[in-house]
């Protein structure tokens, strides 16, 4: 096939389920089609490979006009965490794995994972606060050689 | 529906190459399926997942997806990733003769 994508890039910007999820799938989705993937975590993306944080990513509440809710009402203690409840119970009966399996099996797939230096010393993070399939810490510059020849999306 | 003549049978195939009728794969076929995703020869771990693919194929009306095929198959996700780099679920089903799985995950 003409022009069919050979490899992918892709930047994890943001901290919260939904932010996180859609980058995963693509990622994994990719490696399934056996495009080469790859995956860069950034600023509060990094939650998603963060050994004390990845299994505490929740749905945000608050300024998410898709969940279709008074932002007061999502404003309220313990919004957040009964909507994260739901929406992981949808998943799982979707067989959509929680992000701990996910990055594992990203992992698994030969997928690479990096996270951003800017980042990491921004929250004072180091290699030992990111769970094992985190190859490494990696600046922009970095990032740009390993995204080489093919496409990058931000998300 | 375009034919295809592999390892001397005409069998029924899409546009992506994979077989219409399952029931028309024979071993042989596979053989040569597998040869055209450049796995060449076919070890006794790729005879075990694509009789896998078959069998949950035939059983549940659609081949596995990679996760499910990692967890009940019997081979892991990162074996599955070296006997079929090209995709696992999407390789083994073409060469299993059988749909291309449409899960996402």
């Amino acid at each position: 096939m003409a022009d069919s994508i050979t490899k992918v890039s892709i930047v994890i910007s943001k901290g919260s389920l939904e932010g996180i999820y859609p980058g995963l799938i693509m990622a994994n989705g990719a490696r399934a089609e056996g495009i080469e993937a790859n995956l860069f975590f950034t600023f509060f993306g990094l939650d998603a490979i963060h050994r004390d944080r990845i299994d505490h990513v929740k749905v945000a509440t608050v300024g998410n006009p898709g969940l279709h809710m008074a932002t007061v009402v999502g404003g309220l203690p313990g919004m957040s965490a009964m909507a994260t409840k739901m929406m992981e119970k949808k998943m799982s009966a979707l067989d959509i794995p929680p992000i701990r399996e996910f990055v594992e099996m990203i992992g698994d797939t030969g997928a690479g994972m990096f996270a951003c230096k800017a980042s990491v010393d921004m929250f004072g993070f180091s290699k030992d606060d990111f769970v094992d399939q985190v190859e490494g810490i990696i600046t922009v510059g970095e990032f740009y050689e390993i995204a080489g020849g093919g496409q990058i999306i931000f998300t | 529906m375009p034919t295809a003549t592999i390892a001397g049978v005409d069998v029924a195939v899409n546009e992506e190459g994979f077989l219409e009728q399952p029931e028309q794969w024979t071993e042989a076929v596979a053989v040569e399926l597998a040869k055209a995703e450049g796995i060449d020869p076919l070890t006794p771990e790729h005879w075990k997942v694509v009789a896998f693919m078959r069998k949950e194929y035939f059983e549940k009306g659609t081949g596995p997806t990679v996760r499910a095929l990692g967890k009940t198959s019997g081979v892991s996700v990162k074996e599955l990733y070296q006997l079929f780099p090209k995709g696992p679920a999407k390789v083994a089903a073409k060469i299993a003769g059988i749909p291309k799985p449409r899960g996402c995950i």
